[in-house]
């Protein structure tokens, strides 16, 4: 988030004559104008996520006793083939949405920046309609969609002599039905957030690349992708965080072992994993170290991020 | 390369597989949806036959009839609408008051304390759901509406999306005629900044109803008794007894999906200019 976020934090305008007119009974209201946000999120966001530092500490059963035992849950996650399998599941899930995804969204956020494309904005809203549809209901028809049996995916498939897939059952066809609903509901959304910052380039560069003979996939190499740098890597780091807490379509896929996705935890991600632990279990203490483990890859990928778009602006 | 006056027409037009990627793109966007309603008209035998049906067959009534008599649906749907706009007009106005005060106002700590709010997106919250079901319990808010509505008000993106729109829009000589004219700052804010700034925030509000409409994790550990659900948790509901009837957790799908297509339809284009306009790219 470094990458947007910096410039506009030094736009503050300058007040000039203001301080005169406003009294103490101004600047109080503006602490009161704040703090609703400051008092909400410090009960339901801050604190919580201190306190999960803590949970992870215990062995907290929510209607039992709190006994307090150091790093255990941490020892127990780290030889827990559970939690790998969860792990490996997660990172499998991500890549097969984001790679896709993103090249998807660059490429349509190319072509709908066109000058001349006509019906645009059909276009644009259509391409938003995924982002409107909840998660849930995503899960629904897409389950359906890939149905061994019943599914329209497998019954097409048939005409080319492929035998019906499994996908809820198998490792490899569940993590590809997760990663296409998260591809289908998000790529529109990326596409847009791509458009936005390709129209700040000056068309006047693309056409004076055409006239100096670039071809579209020219233009698209050395005047897209490069313009788009930034916020690339921005939705690169969104979607790795987003990626990181897919719960939803597992727990709705796989409906005869929702919080394990499956029978062999074939889909279970990390997320899905910290709910099972802690709702599923009620051991809100290892569960609250999975959730402490989920936030120090967040971490490592915010500095990833960083050192990436550091180095960007040191090449320019 | 010498450049002629046609080949520069050329080079601008759009080609036929723009066209192609693009129909093919909608269709993609759109078919899903169109199944759901197309499973959620027909019965079982219908729904699984091959080839499928590709018209809305007539058993709509008597599916959404079904799904009512499985989970409290009308409930259901009247608890996320409450749940959505509570979000979304409390995210629009909070978010504008503090968006103000940080654009217009001058305090003390105002920087460090935007900085704060800055960084409070960078915090993954969502990983904290066994302390936040531990508060609410506290509070004795399990199985509450308040549960979802209190949480959801807090919007650090909203807060820099308001103060970036206000520091464009309103200038520092509008505020300075409007105190001279005797205005306190709430009437300044009231009356002239928030009327001004409206639309921005329409659109803030807009995307805070869709994400709460849509929330799925939070609700699911928070509400426990069916006639709390929001229209996500009934559809989870509804799945449990997916072996009876293949279009009941369809037509639950399809009955939450709508108000919020019909939504779309009205104000969508609002949306896509927010995001366009570069609002949620932090």
């Amino acid at each position: 988030m470094t990458v947007t976020l910096s410039p506009p934090l030094d736009t503050a305008p300058p007040p000039p004559k203001a301080r005169k007119t406003m009294g103490l009974g101004e600047r109080l209201s503006a602490y009161a104008y704040i703090a609703p946000f400051f008092l909400i999120f410090g009960v339901f966001g801050l604190f919580p996520f201190a306190f999960t530092f803590y949970v992870a500490l215990f062995d907290w059963n929510p209607i039992g006793d709190q006994v307090f035992i150091g790093f255990d849950n941490f020892v127990r996650m780290f030889g827990d083939p559970r939690f790998w399998n969860a792990a490996g599941n997660t990172v499998s899930i991500w890549a097969l949405s984001t790679v896709p995804q993103l090249l998807l969204a660059l490429v349509l956020a190319h072509v709908l920046n066109h000058a001349r494309l006509r019906f645009a904005l059909f276009f644009r809203m259509s391409v938003l309609v995924p982002y409107i549809t909840s998660v849930a209901a995503t899960a629904i028809v897409f389950v359906q969609l890939f149905d061994r049996d019943y599914g329209l995916l497998n019954w097409l498939l048939g005409f080319v002599g492929v035998e019906p897939i499994d996908f809820v059952q198998s490792t490899w066809g569940s993590h590809l039905l997760i990663a296409t609903m998260v591809m289908w509901r998000w790529f529109g959304y990326t596409t847009l957030l791509y458009l936005a910052s390709l129209q700040s380039v000056p068309r006047s560069v693309f056409e004076a690349a055409a006239i100096d003979g670039a071809g579209p996939w020219q233009r698209f190499r050395h005047i897209t992708v490069p313009s788009l740098r930034p916020v690339i890597i921005f939705t690169v780091v969104t979607s790795t965080i987003g990626g990181l807490q897919i719960f939803t379509e597992p727990l709705l896929i796989a409906s005869g072992a929702p919080l394990t996705c499956g029978a062999v935890r074939q889909c279970q991600t990390l997320t899905l994993f910290l709910y099972e632990q802690g709702f599923g279990q009620f051991e809100f203490g290892y569960g609250s170290a999975v959730g402490v483990a989920l936030f120090v890859m967040v971490v490592v990928i915010a500095a990833i991020n960083y050192l990436l778009s550091t180095r960007i602006k040191a090449d320019r | 390369m010498t450049t002629t006056a046609p080949r520069r027409r050329h080079l601008d037009r759009v080609r036929w597989w723009t066209y192609l990627l693009l129909v093919l793109a909608t269709v993609a966007c759109l078919f899903p949806l169109y199944w759901m309603f197309i499973v959620a008209t027909t019965d079982t035998a219908t729904a699984t036959r091959m080839p499928p049906e590709v018209v809305p067959g007539g058993n709509f009534l008597h599916l959404a009839g079904l799904v009512m008599e499985t989970v409290p649906f009308v409930q259901a749907l009247l608890n996320s609408l409450a749940v959505a706009t509570a979000i979304g007009i409390g995210q629009a106005v909070l978010c504008s008051l503090a968006g103000f005060a940080f654009a217009k106002l001058r305090f003390p700590g105002r920087n460090a304390l935007f900085l704060v709010v800055v960084l409070t997106m960078t915090v993954p919250t969502q990983l904290s759901v066994i302390p936040q079901y531990l508060i609410m319990s506290e509070l004795g808010w399990v199985d509450t509406l308040q549960a979802l509505i209190v949480p959801g008000l807090a919007s650090a993106f909203g807060i820099f999306w308001m103060r970036q729109h206000i520091s464009a829009t309103i200038s520092d000589e509008l505020m300075q005629a409007a105190r001279i004219d005797g205005a306190s700052t709430g009437q300044v804010f009231w009356r002239i900044a928030f009327p001004i700034v409206r639309p921005a925030a329409f659109v803030l509000g807009l995307f805070g109803f869709v994400t709460a409409w849509n929330d799925f994790l939070w609700p699911f550990i928070v509400l426990k008794s069916p006639e709390r659900y929001t229209a996500q948790i009934a559809i989870k509901a509804l799945q449990n007894s997916y072996d009876v009837d293949l279009g009941l957790a369809m037509s639950g799908s399809f009955l939450a999906t709508v108000p919020l297509v019909v939504l779309f339809v009205l104000v969508g284009r609002r949306m896509v200019a927010g995001i366009l306009e570069g609002a949620f790219k932090g």
